[in-house]
């Protein structure tokens, strides 16, 4: 059986890579996919503890987190259809009308 | 194991029952009604129907679902500044849609699902209910933040609230499931018991503290994660961005009060720390970018991040004071800042911004009420008697005193006399410039009515704030 703490290192592996991509990257999209990528991390924390303390509670917490990671992608995507209306540019560097 | 659903949980959640219901109501109406202006009206109904059932729940101290929400006093009186915050909200839209012609049905339902989501924050007691419910009051925030769709600015307010938003709440979620792992369940009162045997300086706890704290304080706008909140504020319908400003900021500090007070109340003294700095920083931050403002929007923004900082305090003390003191300050807090931001929107017009402090000047000369009214709801923002803000600061400030955190305090209050500065500069254009001819005023009923509610409730809490101080001080029990 892989240890618990296997699953808690690719946890945070995943979490760090996510933090970073929405840190460093400039496309819309990529930043929405690292998002993700960090919720998906919380869910592997969540199923290893689930199954290391064998409850039920963390797998049930982790079906929350899909559905709403799921219903925040299809807002996110819907304010960037709306923005990519007006302004056909996906790089965050462009949207720029309000600073200070 | 006894049965999970009871029939007596749903009168327990009847106030937010009603809304979700209500708001569903309203989309269906939307179809067959085509005098918008009328589903506003009935979604202010549906808001009063909600609060006679949160009226018939004062006093009840309860559980519902097998303890994933609890009902006492302290979830009543949050309950209730999200009704009145969401109702005066709806009654300054409905003219101000009209002349950005979007006034559409789901505004409305939607304003309904995000009060929905925060009255089940401040009842939440469970990791999971406080997710979904603030995960429903962010949705349908992003939603309206965005709600111009061609307008580029709310376009652009939105999408940047909506990535930092979820950034935020990846982060929180991060911190979740790692107290989930230490105590083997996502009950508050678990947690705490859990995190209390393990020692003080445990790696996993302190991680699972920091990012949980990171996320609060991106959702309050603390300083340093409040990159977002000027442009968001600047760029959203103007209604919405007063009502983001005080039931939003509401919403997160009941959650907040709950989380450190009861789930990781054993880690006190690491999060104090840290919260001092925050809340230092948050002030300072905040008073001192809004002096360079020239945009009316986007100084409320930075008083508003200065304002959470503010409230800080009454958490870092986390005596009776203390909490009394958020409570009645975020109660105060929304009348005021609400009166302000109502004459920030009566100032908006078909294809004008309106929002250029220029736009003021002169007011007092052209509509010599509605400068009065500002200048009162400025001072109470500024915290100076006899207005209702300075009883919410003087409580605030006594409970770091109480605590001696008497640093705090002094910071506390020159931050509060940095602000004086920002706040007269809209006096000072509204009172003493010469009026030009861009000065003009939309009103109608509803926002007339709102203008007079926020002015009564401030000079009355000013005045006599003992009712108001007793009912906070039901709501919170000494022990939270």
């Amino acid at each position: 059986m892989v240890p618990t703490h296997y699953y808690l290192i690719l946890g945070a592996a995943l979490f760090t890579i996510g933090v970073i991509g929405v840190l460093t990257r400039r496309n819309i999209m990529i930043i929405l996919m690292s998002i993700e990528l960090m919720m998906n991390a919380v869910n592997i924390n969540l199923m290893a503890f689930s199954d290391r303390l064998q409850q039920v509670t963390g797998q049930v917490f982790a079906i929350f987190v899909i559905t709403v990671a799921a219903a925040e992608a299809a807002v996110g995507l819907g304010i960037v259809i709306a923005m990519f209306k007006n302004k056909e540019t996906m790089n965050i560097n462009e949207i720029d009308l309000m600073k200070w | 194991m006894g049965q999970f659903f009871k029939l007596a949980d749903l009168g327990a959640i009847a106030p937010e029952l009603e809304l979700i219901l209500w708001g569903m109501g309203i989309l269906i109406a939307d179809l067959i009604i085509k005098d918008k202006k009328k589903l506003g009206i009935v979604a202010i109904v549906g808001l009063f129907v909600s609060g006679i059932f949160l009226f018939r729940l004062n006093g009840v101290e309860a559980t519902a679902y097998g303890g994933l929400l609890v009902i006492d006093q302290f979830a009543n009186f949050f309950k209730l500044i999200f009704l009145v915050a969401a109702t005066l909200a709806i009654a300054i839209s409905m003219k101000y849609l009209d002349i950005e012609r979007e006034n559409h049905g789901e505004y409305y339902a939607l304003i309904l699902f995000a009060t929905m989501g925060m009255m089940f924050m401040a009842g939440a007691v469970d990791l999971v209910t406080m997710y979904i419910s603030l995960e429903t009051m962010a949705i349908a925030t992003y939603v309206l933040v965005g709600f111009l769709r061609s307008s580029q600015r709310s376009n652009e307010a939105s999408l940047k609230y909506f990535l930092l938003g979820a950034f935020s709440s990846g982060i929180l979620l991060y911190g979740m499931s790692l107290l989930y792992g230490i105590s083997g369940s996502t009950r508050f009162i678990d947690i705490a018991e859990a995190l209390s045997r393990r020692p003080l300086n445990d790696p996993i706890s302190l991680m699972a503290m920091i990012t949980l704290s990171a996320g609060m304080f991106f959702k309050i706008a603390a300083v340093p994660f409040h990159q977002w909140t000027p442009d968001a504020y600047e760029g959203a319908p103007t209604s919405i961005t007063a009502y983001m400003s005080v039931a939003v900021k509401a919403a997160s500090f009941a959650m907040m009060v709950r989380v450190f007070m009861v789930a990781i109340y054993p880690m006190r003294p690491h999060w104090v720390a840290i919260m001092a700095a925050v809340s230092v920083m948050t002030m300072t931050v905040g008073n001192i970018a809004a002096i360079t403002q020239s945009n009316i929007k986007r100084l409320l923004a930075y008083s508003s991040i200065s304002h959470a900082g503010y409230v800080l305090i009454g958490l870092i003390a986390g005596n009776q004071t203390g909490l009394i003191a958020v409570a009645i300050y975020l109660l105060i807090y929304t009348f005021t800042n609400l009166g302000a931001w109502a004459v920030v929107v009566a100032l908006k017009r078909r294809d004008v911004i309106g929002e250029h402090i220029d736009e003021m000047s002169g007011l007092f000369f052209k509509n010599p009420v509605a400068a009065i009214l500002m200048l009162i709801f400025l001072l109470s923002l500024a915290g100076i008697p006899p207005t209702a803000g300075f009883i919410g600061k003087f409580y605030l400030f006594a409970s770091a005193i109480e605590t001696g955190h008497n640093t705090l305090a002094v910071i506390a209050v020159l931050n509060a006399a940095i602000s004086i500065y920002f706040y007269l500069r809209i006096v000072v254009a509204m009172f003493m410039r010469e009026p030009n001819e861009k000065t003009e005023l939309t009103y109608s009923p509803a926002l007339l009515t709102v203008l007079a509610v926020a002015f009564i409730v401030t000079m009355f809490i000013g005045i006599y704030p003992d009712p108001f101080i007793s009912m906070a001080r039901l709501a919170i029990p000494a022990g939270f």
